[in-house]
């Protein structure tokens, strides 16, 4: 009785609907987690399992083994490991950093001024959403080395911090803003960048973690060996992959690796997931 | 109030011109502030401009440039005319293999891994417990970001025994020999195909999840009482038009990412893969660019794929404009 009488969100809705979508998200949740389980679980095999006939999904005895020889491999290497460490997690801040400051004040312009060709440069701006890493490669190459930033940090960080894709994400959250709120700051005689930092910036937190976690994803991923030659400057994902280079003999460390490489973004994405799905909200393209 | 107005015009004109002097005053003041506003406006935009323009735009038109060039980054570029673009189409048979993969590509898993995504975020929508909504995206968005898990395929279609794929279907009995997944041109394609769908959910799929959620919860009721009868009808006359914004977004985003596939592809089915069978534009880009430093070609190369994604954008946002009519 109890449950006829619990009054239904959405009365057009079938019953049969709701079973039916249930089922699909549980048989496709599956399929897109079971690889990232099995990564795990071959993270945790012996050598001798994860080379074994009939093979097994999940671990049997599972060890640290892997996770052990990684950092025996790290502890090996030519130049220390800690300093590979130290390279990802400079440019991941820097970049990160240099990235939020840099996109949000010209978001705020864009989004909260007018002024003559604002609306070129955020078409120019949408249009190289476009432009993937892969066709800008070649020429970047050559401008790095015309400037003479290859081989520097610059050469990794300079392009993160101008990614069109953060810049527009901040631009259409910052549009949300009430123009009121800006307004009352400027005639109580504050200043533009005080209403742009004091006022603007903390409205629009949420974009902020965003910026920063898709910035952090791309930086903490960026391998950046076609502009980096001095193996000090060398990204930590760069020499991860130097330990899975070596094959078969290292299949148990290789799958540690994957996970190492996995574990952090995911769990910074959990931490602020649900800041990034408010700004994702506006993400929006207008026509 | 209006109407008032109207039928005493005499007195209208006589307070007309102080009130125009007025308005020029304001007007002129407006335009010296407006100015000093825009000064800081270019300033606040400067440094992402400069950045943007040394960084993106330039490296855009130099490879428009450099398409019309012989250049080995050696020597000089010296000017080719439209050599690079004529070998590219009739001299050049596994540009065409490229061209024919990367459409497969990109037809296949593009739309397919977009309606994928707006499917499933429409589902996880549906669902009342907030807690499991986020649990859900967090599954389906995972396999994006998590850097190269994707190697873990190769363990799964691995050309030894001790690969599932292969393990499993001798252990069933379904093959009595190891298939060699990765070597066989037959197989890789299939394969690639549900691995990028498998990394299909980005930042598109974030934002429609946003957008679901942001629909205004009033227009279900309303379309309620208008007779929508189920939940197909109401996705297709409420939910989507109101987050036509997104779906826009999340069109850009995945034609981006489907004409770029190369990285799962290389890691997976090897650079160059078996009869190039997984060569993709953006991998023979790769070779010429940073193997043969074959500058001049890659750049026609690189042209071509970025005026093939602006074209699909057009094509999809007039496509898109016609949603929920």
């Amino acid at each position: 009785m109890k449950l006829r009488h619990k009054k239904r969100a959405k009365p057009n809705h079938s019953r049969a609907g709701d079973v039916c979508s249930i089922l699909i998200l549980i048989l496709m949740g599956s399929f897109m987690a079971l690889p990232l389980v099995l990564a795990i679980s071959n993270s945790l095999k012996p050598l001798e399992e994860l080379f074994i006939f009939p093979p097994r999904f999940f671990v049997r005895n599972p060890t640290l083994n892997n996770f052990h020889d990684v950092f025996v491999l790290m502890s090996q290497s030519w130049v220390p490991f800690t300093r590979y460490i130290f390279n990802t997690v400079f440019i991941t801040i820097v970049g990160t950093i240099g990235h939020l400051a840099v996109a949000s004040l010209c978001a705020y312009a864009l989004a909260k001024h007018h002024f003559p060709g604002q609306k070129i440069i955020f078409w120019v701006i949408v249009t190289a959403l476009m432009f993937s890493a892969q066709v800008t490669a070649i020429p970047n190459y050559l401008i790095m080395s015309k400037i003479g930033f290859l081989d520097s940090y610059f050469a990794l960080i300079l392009p993160a911090i101008a990614k069109p894709l953060g810049l527009f994400l901040m631009k259409q959250f910052m549009e949300q803003i009430p123009n009121s709120l800006l307004e009352a700051a400027r005639i109580d005689g504050a200043s533009e960048t005080t209403t742009f930092w004091r006022i603007a910036m903390p409205q629009v937190k949420p974009a902020w973690l965003t910026l920063i976690i898709f910035c952090f994803q791309d930086l903490w991923n960026l391998q950046g060996s076609n502009y980096i030659y001095s193996e000090q400057l060398k990204t930590l994902p760069y020499a991860l992959s130097q330990i899975s280079a070596a094959g078969i003999s290292r299949a148990g460390a290789t799958a540690a690796v994957a996970v190492i490489m996995m574990i952090v973004p995911i769990v910074i994405f959990i931490i602020s997931q649900s800041n990034i799905i408010e700004t994702m909200a506006s993400s929006g393209i207008k026509e | 109030m209006k109407s008032q107005v109207k039928t005493k015009p005499a007195e209208d004109d006589r307070k007309l011109v102080p009130l125009l002097a007025e308005y020029g005053k304001i007007r002129a003041k407006q335009l010296g502030s407006s100015i000093k506003k825009n000064k800081l406006s270019y300033l606040f935009i400067a440094p992402y401009c400069l950045l943007f323009i040394l960084f993106y735009l330039v490296p855009v038109l130099t490879s428009i440039g450099l398409s019309f060039t012989y250049f080995n980054v050696l020597e000089p570029p010296r000017f080719v005319g439209w050599k690079n673009y004529v070998d590219l189409f009739f001299a050049d048979e596994i540009f065409l293999t490229a061209v024919k993969n990367t459409f497969l590509f990109a037809v296949i898993t593009g739309p397919v891994g977009y309606f994928l995504a707006l499917f499933i975020a429409w589902m996880i929508n549906d669902i009342k417990r907030p807690k499991v909504r986020a649990f859900l995206t967090l599954i389906f968005y995972a396999p994006t970001i998590s850097g190269q898990a994707y190697v873990v395929w190769k363990y799964i279609f691995s050309s030894d025994v001790y690969g599932l794929a292969n393990g499993w279907l001798m252990k069933l009995g379904i093959t009595f020999g190891a298939k060699l997944w990765f070597e066989d041109a037959t197989y890789i394609m299939p394969i690639l195909i549900v691995v990028i769908l498998w990394m299909s959910m980005g930042t598109g799929f974030l934002s429609f999840i946003a957008g679901l959620q942001n629909v205004d919860r009033s227009l279900y009721e309303a379309g309620y009482m208008d007779g929508i009868k189920n939940r197909f009808q109401e996705l297709w006359y409420i939910t989507l038009p109101a987050m036509k914004e997104q779906l826009m977004f999340g069109a850009v985003m995945t034609i981006t990412s489907s004409f770029a596939i190369h990285d799962q592809l290389a890691a997976l089915a090897g650079f160059p893969s078996v009869n190039y069978a997984a060569h993709t534009v953006v991998s023979h880009l790769v070779d010429y660019g940073t193997i043969r430093f074959e500058m001049g070609y890659a750049s026609a190369i690189a042209t071509l794929l970025f005026m093939v994604m602006i074209l699909c954008n057009k094509l999809v946002q007039s496509f898109l404009r016609r949603v929920g009519r």
